[in-house]
C-alpha cells in the first residue's frame, strides 16, 4: 500500500491589489482558491489549466516559496515543523526555463552541491561523490563537474536541474513545465530519464503542463484547474478519454495532435479566462461553457464525486462529453 | 490540385554568415513552392534554419547573414538583391509576416488601431479617416469583440490572443498574397491556438492567400497545412503533402520525429528518441547531415550528401535508403 508524501487541504492563495492613488479601491484575486489534493509515493499527478489559472502559485505554495493565505499543507501525514528545512529537503522544485533557473557563474559541481551545503550533509569529499553520482544518474558526464550552465544545451541544463532537485534524495519533486522549452527529439529524452528515475527512487511528481499528450502519456492522475480551482480530478486513462467537465474536454480537443483530417473550423472554444480580478458568478467556466444553463450563472458546483473520479459541474450526469479525438496512438 | 505558377517559389536557396575563414552557409539548396489559397508548412527544431529562410524572404537577413545564392520569386520576380525601397513595395502589402511573440511585435506606445491604419496610409496612400474605418472593419472582421473602442487600445490592453488577433489584422489589411506565420501560436495556450488556427483558416479561404507556416509543432501542422516540408540542420530532408508524408514518411529524420511524440506512445512504455544532437554547422559533416544520428546508417551516408528524390506521389525525400528499414 503506498502512502501519501503531500498532501494539500482546502489551499487558498489570495493576492491583494491595490488601485488608483485618489480613489483608492482594493480588489482581491483568487489565485488558488480553495485546492486539496493528495499524492502519493511513486505517482505522477499531473496539473493541467490555461495560463493564469492559479497552477504555478499553487507549485509556489507546496514549495512554501509563497505563504497560502489559508488552508494547510502536510508532508507524510504531519504539518511542517517550525524548521522549514526538514520539509524542503523532501520537497523539490524543477523550473520550466533551464536557461533561468541556474547561476550562470557557479560551475555545475557548486550548484548541484548546494542543497547540500544549505542541509549541512556530508563532508567536502563526501558531497563531491554525491555530485559525481548524481551526474552518473541524470546522464551527464562526471568530467561535467567544472564546466558552466552556459556551455550545455537546453536538455542537458534541464539534467543538472534535475540532478539538483534529486540532491537531498526527496520524496516529491514538483515540475512546473519542465519539457515545453525544449525541442520534441530532447522533450522525450528528458521524459525518459523522469520516468526512470520515478521507478529508481520512487518518486512522487507533480507535474505541471498544458501539454494533453505529454500529460496522457506521463500521469497516473490529472486535476484540471480553472481560474483558481480544480474542477475535474481523476485517473488520466478514464479522465481523458471520459471526461466530465466541459472544459476538460475542450483542453483536450485543442491539443494539436498529428491527425488524418484538416482541421475543421469552428471546434475552439470560445473567449479568453475571464480576469481572476473579476471572476463570473456561478460556475466560473459559465460564460465559455455551450452547455451552460440558467443555473450555471448563479450556483457554483463542488468537486464531488466516486470512485476518485471528481468534477466540478453540475450538469455532469447529463452530459456525454467524448473528446473529438483520443490522445495517443495517432500514427505509430 | 497543383498550380504550375506558385505565387512564391524559393530556389536553391543558400543563406550564409561569416565564419572562420569565410562564408559559412546556414541554409542551403533550399526550394519552397507556395500555391495560392493553400498552406506549406515549414517544421524543423530550434536552429534548422526555419526563421532564416522566412525572414530572407521578406529581405530581412540578420546581418552578417546574407543570401548567397538562389533565386526568390514572387509571381516570377525575383527578390534577391532588390533595394529597400524595392522591396518596400512587396513587404508588408503583397507579402506579409506574423511573429511568435506579438507583444514584441507591437509597437508599445502606439494604439493597435493606429498601427494597422500605418499600413494602409503607407502602401495605399489611404486618408486618416478612411483608413480607421477600414481598420475597426478589419478588426471586426479577425473576432475582436467591440472593435471600434479596441482600436484605441494599446497592446499591453489585450489579452495575448487578443494580440495575435490583431497582429492578423495588420498583416490581412492589405489582403496580401502571401502570408509567412513564424509560430504564430506558440506563445499562446492551446484553447486560445485553436481559435488562431481558426481564424487563419478562415482569412485563407476568404482571400485565397498562400501561407508559409513556420512551427516546431507536427500536430499542429497536420491541422493546418495542405503542404510540408521538413528542415533539418539547413535543408529540408523531406517534403510532400501534408498527411500523407505524416502518415508514411520516408526519411529517418521525419519518421523518428513523430515517433518520439508521447502521443505516438503507449503510456508507461519508453519513448523513442532521437540519440545526440544537431550536428554544429560550423563543422558539418562531408556526407548526410542526419548520418551521426540515424539509426539505418551504412557507410555510404557518410560518403556524399543525399539529394531530394521521389518517394512517393508527390513526395521528395533525401535519403540513400529510402523505404529501408520500414
Amino acid at each position: 500500500m503506498t502512502h501519501t508524501v503531500l498532501e494539500a487541504r482546502n489551499l487558498k492563495r489570495h493576492f491583494i491589489s491595490h488601485h488608483g492613488l485618489i480613489n483608492r479601491t482594493t480588489q482581491c484575486v483568487q489565485a488558488v482558491d480553495d485546492v486539496s489534493l493528495e499524492l502519493k509515493a511513486g505517482e505522477t499527478l499531473a496539473l493541467v489549466g490555461e495560463s493564469g489559472c492559479g497552477k504555478s502559485t499553487l507549485a509556489r505554495c507546496l514549495t512554501l516559496l509563497d505563504k497560502p493565505t489559508a488552508g494547510e499543507i502536510l508532508i507524510n501525514g504531519e504539518k511542517p515543523k517550525n524548521d522549514l528545512k526538514q520539509y524542503c529537503r523532501n520537497v523539490q522544485m524543477i523550473f520550466q526555463d533551464p536557461y533561468a533557473s541556474l547561476n550562470p557563474r557557479l560551475p555545475v559541481g557548486v550548484i548541484i552541491a548546494e542543497p547540500l551545503v544549505i542541509h549541512k550533509i556530508g563532508s567536502k569529499q563526501e558531497r563531491r561523490n554525491k555530485v559525481l553520482e548524481l551526474l552518473d544518474v541524470v546522464g551527464l558526464r562526471r568530467s561535467d563537474i567544472n564546466r558552466y550552465p552556459h556551455q550545455f544545451s537546453g536538455g542537458q541544463r534541464q539534467r543538472i536541474s534535475i540532478a539538483r532537485a534529486l540532491a537531498l534524495n526527496p520524496a516529491v519533486i514538483i515540475a512546473d513545465e519542465p519539457v515545453s522549452a525544449l525541442d520534441v527529439s530532447i522533450q522525450s529524452q528528458i521524459l525518459n530519464l523522469f520516468k526512470e528515475l520515478q521507478e529508481e527512487f520512487n518518486l512522487a511528481y507533480l507535474f505541471i503542463s498544458h501539454d494533453m499528450a505529454v500529460v496522457h502519456y506521463f500521469a497516473d492522475r490529472v486535476a484540471v484547474m480553472y481560474l483558481g480551482s480544480i474542477v475535474e480530478e481523476g485517473v488520466t486513462e478514464k479522465t481523458l478519454i471520459n471526461p466530465l467537465h466541459p472544459y476538460t474536454r475542450a483542453l483536450i480537443d485543442a491539443a494539436p495532435l498529428i491527425s488524418k483530417v484538416k482541421r475543421k473550423h469552428g471546434d475552439a472554444l470560445k473567449g479568453d479566462p475571464p480576469s481572476p480580478l473579476d471572476p463570473p458568478s456561478g460556475c466560473r467556466f459559465h460564460p465559455r461553457c455551450s452547455y451552460a444553463i440558467e443555473a450555471c450563472r448563479s450556483q457554483r458546483p463542488k468537486l464531488e464525486g466516486s470512485g476518485g473520479h471528481k468534477v466540478a459541474c453540475s450538469l455532469s450526469d447529463s452530459l456525454h462529453l467524448t473528446p473529438r479525438r483520443r490522445l495517443e496512438g495517432g500514427w505509430a | 490540385m497543383k498550380d504550375p505558377n506558385p505565387i512564391l517559389a524559393v530556389r536553391n536557396l543558400e543563406i550564409s554568415f561569416p565564419g572562420n575563414g569565410g562564408m559559412l552557409p546556414l541554409v542551403s539548396e533550399l526550394s519552397l513552392d507556395l500555391q495560392r489559397g493553400r498552406t506549406l508548412g515549414l517544421v524543423g527544431e530550434s536552429g534548422c534554419g526555419k526563421t532564416l529562410t522566412s525572414l530572407s524572404i521578406l529581405g530581412l537577413t540578420p546581418a552578417p547573414g546574407q543570401v548567397t545564392g538562389g533565386e526568390i520569386l514572387y509571381a516570377g520576380t525575383n527578390l534577391v538583391n532588390k533595394s529597400e525601397r524595392e522591396l518596400d513595395k512587396y513587404r508588408g502589402d503583397r507579402i506579409a509576416m506574423i511573429f511568435q511573440e506579438p507583444m514584441t511585435a507591437l509597437n508599445p506606445v502606439f494604439t493597435v488601431g493606429s498601427q494597422i491604419a500605418e499600413v494602409l496610409i503607407v502602401h495605399r496612400g489611404f486618408s486618416n479617416a478612411v483608413a480607421w474605418d477600414k481598420v475597426v472593419q478589419m478588426l471586426d472582421r479577425v473576432g475582436i469583440p467591440d472593435a471600434a473602442k479596441r482600436a484605441h487600445a494599446y497592446p499591453h490592453q489585450l489579452s495575448g490572443g487578443m494580440r495575435q488577433r490583431a497582429m492578423i489584422a495588420m498583416a490581412m489589411v492589405t489582403e496580401p498574397d502571401v502570408l509567412i506565420a513564424d509560430e504564430p501560436t506558440t506563445a499562446l495556450d492551446v484553447t486560445i491556438q485553436a481559435q488562431i488556427l481558426d481564424l487563419m483558416l478562415e482569412m485563407q479561404a476568404a482571400l485565397g492567400t498562400a501561407i508559409l507556416f513556420i512551427t516546431h509543432d507536427l500536430g499542429v501542422v497536420s491541422e493546418l497545412a495542405d503542404d510540408i516540408a521538413v528542415m533539418y540542420a539547413g535543408k529540408v530532408v523531406e517534403t510532400g503533402p501534408a498527411r500523407q508524408v505524416l502518415s508514411t514518411p520516408q526519411h529517418p529524420y521525419t519518421r523518428a520525429l513523430i515517433e518520439t511524440l508521447p502521443a505516438s506512445a503507449k503510456p508507461g512504455s519508453r519513448l523513442p528518441t532521437i540519440e545526440g544532437m544537431v550536428p554544429d554547422l560550423a563543422t558539418l559533416p562531408t556526407g548526410c547531415r542526419f548520418a551521426d544520428r540515424c539509426n539505418r546508417v551504412l557507410d555510404d551516408c557518410r560518403m556524399a550528401q543525399p539529394e531530394l528524390e521521389s518517394a512517393g506521389d508527390n513526395q521528395l525525400a533525401a535519403c540513400f535508403h529510402l523505404g529501408a528499414g520500414q
